[in-house]
């Protein structure tokens, strides 16, 4: 054998990798040694082995694979000498884990090496053994382990009483065998074994309750004292951390104690004196000082309680806050907010502090401080603290103010005393920080304002002063368009006027400006434009002199390249020319919001807020797979997030719009009038006359649960005339010239349906999986043999409940799908309930092709998101 | 309980790393990777904890870091550890060691010495819990393998060729 034949040497392998000046070369690198050591491993050389293990642990370092080195690992451990054995068991840590088989194969080695005579050997076997021992390991080398923690060299004891925490974590059944072993222990004088041995009890705590029990009855006076002596020692060098006695050991131990006192209030009882002198007591100017400060807090919040030990450790943190060491701030607030649950009153005390700590240069610290800050506003302390918050936004870090914005706005919509000083709290962190307040933010607001009857005037006139200041914040500006929009008559007339409001003029045309000059705003994005374009709307018919420069301004917009602002501008234009005698009725104010349905919504709608935010679609809590809806259809849809808009392409919703006044033709009232879900709010807000527009696209995305019913729909439903007839615009309406429709012409054609005799065929399982059964039930109209009605009922075979459930279908194109709102969204589990839902299939080639269908269920089970799919193929031929 | 011990260089090499809980090679370099690019983003007036790491570190897991020179120190434990100690086990008991081991450690001391390295992080932790704090006694115990490892290997064929990979 050529003893150059295994390359180079590790420190020359180490200077060409680092030499290596791409990945690729030092790929280059690695894979030349990685043949030679294979090649030295076939060859099964033994003389370089400990050489090419080592070299294989840095070439794992880097993450390359490495696993042919492993059974060198055990070859070297098993060779006599101590560096190969050394090299071995390094090997042995890195490149194996305890899954492996190879284990099995060294757990003899191991236990010849803890009887080794040399100690350094039996070191490195405790060590390999406290690192990666197995299950089995464990059982096989316990006793040699428990041998070992009598062993007369403290170094060897301290390895092995780590080792037996990893012993009774992989076996807990053996955790008795160690309880006097570790007992004994506390009572040496070697501090490395001391400690060990006190970590050793604290798993053995967590692990046994009759280890708990055993060291709490005959050990806790023995660990005071301990303590004591540590905390009064003179100084001692080798232990000592900047000028205190072994830090460490004092941790652990309290952490012991604190384990002890638990929910005990004798072993509470017999420490409080020793805690009370460590809090006093201990340095506070130095980490190691305060790391002890910090366990002794942390050990006099989980004891029992004793009165004034726990005002004592809150103030401690309390002046953990002033420290000059961000380390030592952030430490003390985590602390706090667990110290708020168990005092929230001792906790209250420091809150000057922790809001200057909102102020801190240290954005880790500031972030935790808000959320402290969060954590003590209560009703009584809620405006001093919003002060000094909306106060501090205006100094804040542009990539802070979002979180601090999101937080004032849910404590002032938390607590807010009353209303006005509500609008007045939103009105100034709108002009702070207009950009960064998330929608539902300015969302409620606007629902909060139009319940305040009594101020609105006073909210419309605020606004505009904050528009003219701080114009450039969109949502600022978006709440002023509204407003103006709604109640722009109170802001020229100065209509309910407050006594604090200093009187303000503002002229019909002043009010228009602002919309004017938000419209044309090239800053903007689409809705607010949008929404601009419709307070033009309402304005045009609340200020009849500005009517015609409204018009003029919206005449503009019909050439805009923005589709969305092109098709509002020819319509709206085409209202205030042609429908003179429509508009007050549809620019009316909106309808009260309802409060409790828009808290109640948006409630549910957090995680979808979230997942929005993502971009993806979402499913929201009352089952619809909501796509990214079209600006348009959430301009005055003030909870944008959580009416379920379906998929509806521009087409569906014109067909809404143009829904107004149509003359129906031919349709039953009231009849088979299914709502298609999460019909356009905005639009259904025009369509006056029609309780509700009905489109149908031919693929539908459908919910299961009802749509909100009380969306502002409803309370438009009182707005049409009782005597307006149902209509439904078929899909087919899209392709018909929408100018049509503005005109007025009725042109398409609905399709009128009645619930008859529906003829009998059988039924199907459409669908069925480990958990799922899905059954179709036909139905037909001899009148209307195109269509079948289906009802599709859904069990749960399986032992969990599913929530959230969704059902989706598509069809070719030759299909018309409509599928009505289902019975529920949860299923409960074996079977034990259905969810119901009815479709309606039109066959445009009926007798030609048969019913196909594409399916796709999701829900949720065990709050994990599962997803189905499949495909119906087995409708009876005759459907 | 520590979960890793982690040394990276400034332009995210490891340059030492042992994990206390089993992860496979792809994930253990994920993880190095994850914290490399959270601590380069850092700035250098903040505080040495983090607790938001993200999920690929499981729940409960937070994490301590030192910036020396062209090293992070990191150390990564579960909420059964007090973090202002484990900075002080960072700074205070395994730097400390490492430069009297090296006479003030440098990035080179610590990629070629890498074997060294293992031997005094496994005399400070042992299965993830502190196994020694004062610095005087790992060093001894360090020497004394040294000294095993020199003279058994004394005589061996070995002996002329290898022993620069531990040796400084």
């Amino acid at each position: 054998m050529n003893p150059f034949s295994s390359g180079t040497r590790l420190r020359d392998m180490i200077r060409a990798i680092r030499a290596s000046k791409t990945a690729a070369e030092e790929r280059a690198v690695v894979r030349k040694e990685c043949a030679a050591i294979r090649a030295a491993i076939s060859d099964n050389d033994h003389d370089y082995r400990h050489r090419n293990l080592a070299k294989l642990m840095f070439i794992h370092m880097l993450g390359y694979p490495t696993h042919f080195g492993q059974m060198e690992c055990l070859k070297l451990i098993a060779s006599p000498g101590f560096p190969e054995k050394r090299i071995g068991y390094l090997g042995l840590m890195l490149l194996l884990d305890e899954r492996q088989e190879v284990l099995m194969l060294v757990t003899n080695s191991i236990k010849q090496d803890l009887n080794h005579t040399n100690q350094y050997i039996v070191g490195l076997a405790l060590c390999a053994l406290g690192n990666i021992g197995s299950a089995e390991m464990a059982r096989d080398l316990a006793p040699e382990v428990e041998r070992l923690l009598k062993f007369r060299d403290p170094n060897i004891r301290k390895k092995a009483a780590l080792c037996s925490i990893r012993i009774i974590k992989k076996v807990p059944d053996l955790a008795e065998n160690f309880i006097h072993a570790a007992a004994s222990l506390l009572s040496e004088k070697h501090h490395g074994v001391l400690i060990t041995g006190v970590q050793l009890c604290i798993d053995l705590c967590k692990i046994s309750t009759e280890a708990l029990e055993h060291f709490r009855k005959k050990c806790t006076d023995g660990l005071v004292k301990l303590m004591r002596d540590l905390a009064n020692s003179p100084y001692a060098p080798e232990y000592d951390i900047s000028g205190i006695t072994d830090p460490f050991l004092q941790i652990r131990l309290l952490r012991l104690l604190r384990s002890l006192g638990k929910d005990d209030a004798d072993a509470s009882d017999t420490m409080n004196d020793i805690l009370a002198q460590v809090a006093t007591k201990t340095e506070s100017n130095k980490n190691a000082g305060n790391a002890i400060l910090y366990e002794c807090v942390a050990a006099i919040m989980s004891v029992e309680d004793n009165g004034g030990l726990r005002v004592l450790a809150i103030n401690i943190l309390g002046r953990f806050l002033s420290n000059r060491d961000n380390n030592i701030r952030y430490v003390a607030l985590n602390m706090l907010m667990k110290a708020l649950a168990v005092d929230s009153q001792a906790v209250q005390r420091h809150r000057t502090t922790i809001l200057e700590c909102v102020k801190d240069s240290d954005p880790s610290i500031r972030k935790r401080a808000v959320e402290l800050v969060y954590l003590l506003v209560n009703e009584s302390n809620v405006k001093p603290m919003t002060k000094e918050l909306i106060e501090y936004l205006e100094a804040s870090d542009p990539e802070f103010r979002g979180d601090l914005t999101a937080k004032i706005c849910s404590i002032v919509e938390k607590f807010s005393p009353e209303k006005i000083w509500y609008i007045d709290q939103m009105l100034k962190v709108l002009s702070e920080a207009g950009n960064d307040v998330k929608d539902e933010a300015w969302h409620s607001l606007i629902v909060v304002i139009t319940n305040a009857s009594n101020l609105h005037g006073y909210a419309v006139r605020s606004l505009y002063r904050s528009v003219q200041a701080a114009g450039e914040q969109e949502t600022l500006v978006r709440v002023a368009i509204w407003c103006i929009g709604e109640y722009g008559d109170m802001l020229v007339n100065n209509a309910g006027r407050l006594d604090i409001e200093e009187p303000l003029t503002v002229t019909e045309s002043d009010a228009v400006d602002v919309l004017e000059t938000s419209f044309k705003s090239h800053s903007f994005d689409l809705t607010t434009r949008a929404m601009c374009l419709i307070a033009l709307l309402k304005l045009s018919s609340r200020f009849p002199t500005c009517s015609q420069r409204i018009n003029d301004i919206i005449v503009q917009y019909k050439g805009s390249f923005v589709l969305e602002l092109q098709q509002r501008a020819i319509e709206f234009n085409s209202i205030i020319a042609r429908h003179q005698n429509i508009r007050p009725s549809l620019v009316e104010r909106m309808p009260v919001l309802d409060e409790a349905t828009h808290s109640g919504r948006k409630a549910g709608s957090v995680p979808a807020a979230v997942s929005t935010s993502q971009g993806v679609s979402v499913n929201l809590p009352n089952g619809v797979a909501k796509p990214s809806a079209a600006p348009l259809v959430d301009l005055l849809d003030l909870s944008s997030d959580d009416v379920p808009a379906p998929s509806s392409s521009g087409g569906d919703f014109l067909q809404d719009l143009l829904g107004v006044d149509l003359v129906p033709v031919s349709s039953q009232s009231g009849t088979n009038q299914a709502q298609v879900s999460g019909t356009n709010v905005l639009l259904d807000l025009l369509s006056i006359g029609t309780p509700s527009a009905n489109s149908s696209p031919s693929t539908i995305q459908a919910s299961p649960s009802n749509v909100d019913t009380k969306s502002p729909m409803d309370l438009l439903d009182r707005l049409s005339s009782p005597s307006a007839p149902s209509v439904q615009v078929s899909t087919t309406a899209g392709s018909s010239p929408m100018l049509d429709l503005l005109n007025g012409f009725p042109s398409s054609s609905p399709i009128a349906v009645t619930e008859g005799n529906g003829l009998a065929y059988p039924s199907i399982v459409a669908f069925e999986s480990s958990s799922l059964k899905l059954t179709f039930n036909f139905s037909k109209q001899p009148e209307n043999p195109q269509t079948t009605l289906i009802e599709a009922s859904f069990t749960n075979k399986s032992g969990e409940v599913l929530t959230n459930f969704i059902f989706q279908a598509a069809v070719p194109k030759f299909l018309q799908l409509h599928l009505d709102p289902a019975s529920g969204n949860m299923l409960p589990a074996n079977s034990s309930g259905s969810i119901m839902q009815k479709l309606k299939l039109t066959n445009s080639q009926h007798g030609k092709k048969s019913l196909v269908m594409r399916i796709r269920i999701a829900y949720k089970v065990n709050n994990k998101d599962v997803l189905e799919e499949g495909q119906v193929n087995n409708f009876p031929r005759e459907l | 309980m520590i979960k890793a011990v982690m040394v990276i260089n400034t332009f995210g090499k490891p340059r030492l790393s042992k994990f206390y809980e089993f992860q496979p090679v792809e994930k253990q370099q994920e993880l190095i990777r994850h914290v490399y690019t959270v601590l380069s983003n850092r700035p250098d007036n903040v505080s040495n904890f983090i607790r938001s790491l993200g999920a690929i570190f499981g729940p409960d897991t937070r994490l301590v870091y030192k910036h020396y020179a062209t090293l992070y120190f990191v150390f990564l434990f579960d909420n059964s550890e007090n973090e202002l100690a484990m900075l002080d086990l960072i700074q205070a008991v395994f730097v400390e060691t490492l430069d009297k081991c090296f006479r003030s450690v440098c990035e080179l001391d610590v990629v070629f010495n890498y074997s060294k390295m293992h031997i005094i992080l496994d005399e400070i932790i042992l299965g993830g819990q502190v196994l020694e704090t004062d610095s005087v006694e790992v060093v001894k115990a360090v020497e004394e393998i040294s000294k095993l490892e020199s003279t058994t290997s004394a005589g061996t064929l070995i002996n002329k060729s290898i022993p620069s990979w531990w040796a400084r």
